[in-house]
């Protein structure tokens, strides 16, 4: 699908305007998950393991099931075992075996917060009490968290029988490696041979969770004939939808999943929680069930991202050029295989024009939650490795950062070394632009230092679906299936079609639809909502404009080439013989039902073509040598976007996603005790960013369209937050002459390093 | 459980509900009285988003038990907008697309509201340490800063 | 023929061979012949690898074309959070 539309033709993308969902969020009438009563409605809870390793021996609920007010209690009986069996779930190739495990646990708990149980009640201080009541046996077992750790032979071994896949022979032991992952190219001992400087280290990073503000929430209600209601906040309601059907053996249409709106997902929404249990215990009561997760339990059972242990050793000449990268990458699981070491293996090195390269990923299951994805998840932690070693590369060979990147920049044509060549890309651009900036001549004070770093990612399309109405007055039905997950996406969908249609933004008005109302939409994730939403709603429209073509043709009898379709009128074709008196939607709206019925578009596709997208980025900060604490002074994101149809979301996500990458960089951390406990599960100690923590963000957005999008659209949500960890880093190296590897840099790590820098006790 | 009967205003209205003892204001706020604007995030006053005015004092509704609401005036998001007329405050949210996925938004248009209530002419750090209370994980803050002074600055004009 | 390059990831599943030629029509058609010829990449290829036919990139797109003489280049699907 192409587009010849130049900027300076296009009338309503790349203005800003109100987005349609602003004023019902901006007055509370929005409805979230946690929004939505049904009457009647139970309210369900979950009883979690308090261990982070143990046998179930036995589960009693018979106290529990007799308490007055408890409708119904169900387990790992009320839910059929699944075979090995995997399916595409978004971020991560999702094994049915352990989806339903970790839904609700089976033989073993494997982290502190496994589901082992679930009520409903009358009122949630009865579901409570109920939860108390339930007796489980276990036999605690020994635990592991630490990613080297239980990469160990002697490490306790949370599966029997797991044999780290991706090695030939197969192991004889099994191990908690699930997999094992390479990517070569070329020679890199010979590469090596050839620097004439090398630089090798050793990173470790601790396990951030997303941090959406609002819980998991949904409310399931089901009849007797089998069918089942599912209101709930999700990234990807067709996704829920058949991880439902699975994991309860339903047939898919029988589940109705009706997204809510959602507050923050970043790819923690992509995966079923407490969904199946409220469509079950909804099946007992015969009521429906509300199931909202407490703050608490978001952090001790939602999947956060990897903790990362991450050796890279990189080889250049004096002159600046890289003749070899290795890197390996040793990825947390949690309880179950499926980290997002693959991606991150692959987009370690891919910013650069490599001959030499060797990266080796383990997938490492331990006993905390199963990891879920985060935002370009793992190319934070890959990024921070390689953007670090890059910089301290750069410094020896003493060439400016951004000019050491430059030299050996990928451009198009350059080849991955785990893939495809690269088409058009806007690497370099991004380079220079930030180079150009300001920020990165302006002075500096004592203790201040300015890092830069630079992230990719490879954005993805897929199944999509969307469908355009015309009403009888002319405006526009736009329904579409790509959740609008905050970014402002249902705008941006809705400029494309007025694009399209030559009608002004406010006749369209854009619909989330439910499962029932469109064909299968993908989760909303992998910066796909506003490139894959926008191609399926484009070509929607298109449809709609030839079939109100082809009714005008009819209704003024002209053939169908001599009709055009030109600024919401259908005309007669420049130079054509058969004139008519134009007609305007309205106008075929009004005489549609007459007609032949309802003029419509849709498509059903599976968007292909997604383009990857660059970002550099430039910080300063400042670092109190008295107590440690890192100040963000100043940051600018430059990033390639394709194109921005609504330049503020697209500012909105380059903030965004950089202010959850400093939260990454400099406080973010799952802090367990030596029982496996997680000890921080709330928002007091586990410290996101704070406004007072921020100054503005500076942005920069770069156009260089991707070819294969009507509109130039890259997608941009997740390249944000790539590169900050390592542009902090790097700026705290140049502020007060320490390097850190190990994150977050938290103020008593930071003044531990200081005091040992001094030669002084810690 | 026995439950109180607890009498209150809220947003101007007289309202009356029934509360147990360990319910918070914002859980009978949001179940009781049907108000679901307010929202809870973490339910032990770390994240803002269930901010709401109490007596003219700006608290975290999730530490106010409901009882506590006995013959007290409150004041949620619901009551901001007045009639077809939204708040300066709410306006500029859209216009300086202030607001992502919008969950913090109702407890952070409270507590700029209240800000602004009490200094009309906030710098940017003074705005910033104002809502360091009310956590937001999408916009970086930055638009919600621009548009606080954006909406001080036309409510000082006005 | 067309010509298939598989990442290097996919050499512990195919004996190390990472380049062949094959006479494939669709996307479909290679993943078949690529799970006869390496019966260990089998359960991979068509919920876990992508393709780049030409530069192009394709994921899930099991009916998409392959013109003789295309250059193809099978490696592992990406998604997102």
């Amino acid at each position: 699908m192409s587009s010849t539309l130049k900027p300076q033709d296009l009338k309503v993308v790349g203005s800003r305007p109100l987005r349609p969902d602003g004023v019902d969020k901006v007055t509370g009438r929005a409805r979230y998950g946690a929004d939505v009563n049904l009457s009647g409605q139970l309210i369900g809870k979950v009883l979690r393991s308090p261990h982070a390793h143990a046998r179930i021996l036995a589960i009693d609920t018979s106290l529990a099931e007799a308490l007055p007010g408890v409708k119904a209690v169900v387990t790992r009986d009320d839910f059929p075992d699944m075979p090995e069996e995997y399916a595409a779930a978004g971020e991560l190739t999702i094994n049915y075996r352990d989806v339903t495990r970790n839904m609700m646990a089976r033989e073993k708990v494997l982290y502190d917060g496994h589901p082992v149980a679930a009520v409903a009640a009358i009122s949630e201080s009865i579901a409570r009490q109920a939860l108390a009541l339930i007796k489980v046996d276990y036999e605690v077992l020994p635990h592991v968290i630490d990613v080297r750790e239980a990469m160990r032979p002697d490490a306790p071994l949370l599966h029997e029988a797991q044999y780290t896949e991706g090695i030939s022979p197969r192991p004889d032991r099994p191990s908690n490696i699930a997999k094992r992952i390479e990517f070569s190219r070329g020679d890199v001992a010979a590469g090596f041979a050839r620097a004439e400087v090398i630089v090798e280290r050793e990173f470790n990073t601790q396990p951030v969770h997303q941090g959406y503000i609002e819980p998991q929430a949904c409310l399931a209600s089901t009849t007797e004939d089998g069918q089942a209601e599912l209101w709930t906040s999700t990234q990807g309601h067709f996704v829920f939808r058949a991880q439902c059907a699975k994991l309860l053996a339903m047939e898919v249409s029988r589940i109705r999943v009706t997204p809510t709106e959602i507050g923050g997902g970043f790819g923690g929404k992509n995966n079923i929680y407490n969904e199946p249990l409220a469509i079950a215990l909804s099946r007992k009561s015969h009521r429906p069930v509300k199931m909202v997760m407490s703050r608490e339990e978001v952090f001790r059972a939602t999947g956060p991202t990897s903790g990362g242990n991450v050796k890279v050793k990189l080889g250049a000449t004096k002159d600046g050029r890289i003749t070899a990268a290795q890197a390996e990458l040793n990825f947390q699981a949690g309880a179950y295989p499926g980290s997002s070491v693959a991606p991150a293996s692959m987009c370690a090195f891919t910013r650069y024009d490599l001959d030499n390269v060797r990266v080796i990923g383990h997938d490492v299951t331990c006993n905390r939650p199963k990891v879920a994805a985060y935002r370009a998840p793992g190319a934070p932690i890959a990024a921070f490795a390689v953007e670090s070693v890059i910089d301290e590369m750069a410094a020896k060979l003493a060439i400016d950062p951004l000019e050491f990147r430059l030299k050996n920049a990928a451009r198009e044509g350059t080849q991955t070394y785990y893939g495809p060549k690269f088409g058009t890309i806007g690497y370099v651009e991004t380079l220079e632009a930030a180079r150009a900036h300001p920020h990165y001549r302006a002075p500096l004070g004592p203790n201040q230092g300015r890092g830069v770093a630079t992230g990719f990612w490879f954005n993805i399309g897929g199944e999509t679906s969307a469908s355009v109405n015309i009403n009888e007055d002319g405006t526009v039905a736009l329904m579409h299936g790509t959740l609008d997950v905050a970014g402002g996406s249902r705008a941006a969908m809705a400029m494309m079609v007025a694009e399209e249609l030559g009608i002004a933004y406010e006749h369209v008005r854009p619909i989330v639809g439910d499962t029932a109302a469109l064909g299968f939409n993908f989760i909303t994730a992998g910066s796909r909502g506003t490139f894959a939403g926008g191609m399926a709603c484009v070509a929607a429209a298109r449809q709609a404009i030839e079939r109100l073509r082809h009714r005008v043709a009819a209704i003024r009898e002209v053939p169908v080439e001599a009709v055009a379709w030109q600024d919401g009128c259908a005309r007669p074709a420049e130079g054509s013989a058969h004139q008519f008196a134009p007609m305007s939607l309205a106008e075929i709206g009004r005489v549609a039902g007459r007609t032949g019925g309802t003029i419509a578009g849709h498509a059903e596709i599976n968007a292909q073509g997604a383009g990857p997208g660059f970002g550099t980025h430039i910080v300063d900060v400042e670092v109190d040598r008295e107590t440690g604490a890192i100040r963000v002074l100043r940051y600018t994101v430059v990033q390639d976007v394709g194109r921005a149809i609504h330049p503020a979301y697209v500012e909105g996500q380059l903030q965004g996603g950089a202010v959850q990458g400093i939260g990454w960089a400099l406080n973010e951390e799952y802090v367990y005790g030596a029982d496996g406990v997680l000890q921080n599960p709330g928002f007091l100690d586990y410290r996101i960013p704070v406004a007072s923590d921020l100054p503005f963000i500076d942005t920069v957005i770069v156009e260089v369209p991707n070819p294969r999008h009507p509109y130039g659209v890259r997608g941009c949500g997740e390249v944000p937050i790539i590169a900050p960890l390592a542009a902090i880093a790097n700026a705290v190296a140049q502020a007060i002459g320490i390097r850190f590897f190990d994150l977050p840099l938290s103020p008593p790590r930071v003044l531990r390093a200081i005091a040992e820098a001094a030669g002084g006790p810690a | 459980m026995a439950r109180h009967h607890v009498k209150a205003t809220v947003n101007g209205d007289a309202v009356e509900f029934l509360c147990e003892t360990g319910q918070t204001l914002l859980e009978a706020l949001r179940d009781e009285l049907h108000l679901t604007g307010t929202k809870e995030g973490c339910g032990t006053g770390d994240c803002g988003a269930c901010s709401v005015m109490l007596d003219g004092r700006l608290v975290c509704s999730c530490l106010v038990l409901g009882v506590e609401a006995e013959g007290r005036s409150i004041e949620t998001i619901e009551g901001m907008a007045v009639g077809e007329e939204l708040h300066p405050l709410q306006q500029k949210f859209l216009e300086h697309a202030a607001l992502q996925c919008g969950i913090c938004t109702p407890g952070i248009l409270i507590a700029a509201r209240a800000l602004l209530e009490r200094n009309p002419d906030p710098t940017e750090s003074e705005v910033r340490f104002w809502l360091a209370g009310n956590l937001c994980r999408c916009t970086g803050y930055h638009k919600i800063v621009e548009a606080v002074l954006a909406a001080a600055r036309e409510m000082r004009a006005a | 023929m067309a010509r298939i390059s598989l990442s290097s990831s996919l050499a512990p599943f195919t004996g190390g061979e990472t380049a062949i030629e094959l006479d494939v029509a669709n996307v479909r058609q290679l993943f078949a012949a690529l799970g006869e010829r390496y019966p260990e990449l089998a359960s991979q290829l068509e919920t876990e690898l992508a393709v780049a036919i030409d530069g192009e990139i394709y994921q899930d797109a099991l009916l998409q074309a392959i013109a003789d003489e295309s250059e193809v280049f099978v490696f592992p699907k990406i998604a997102g959070g």
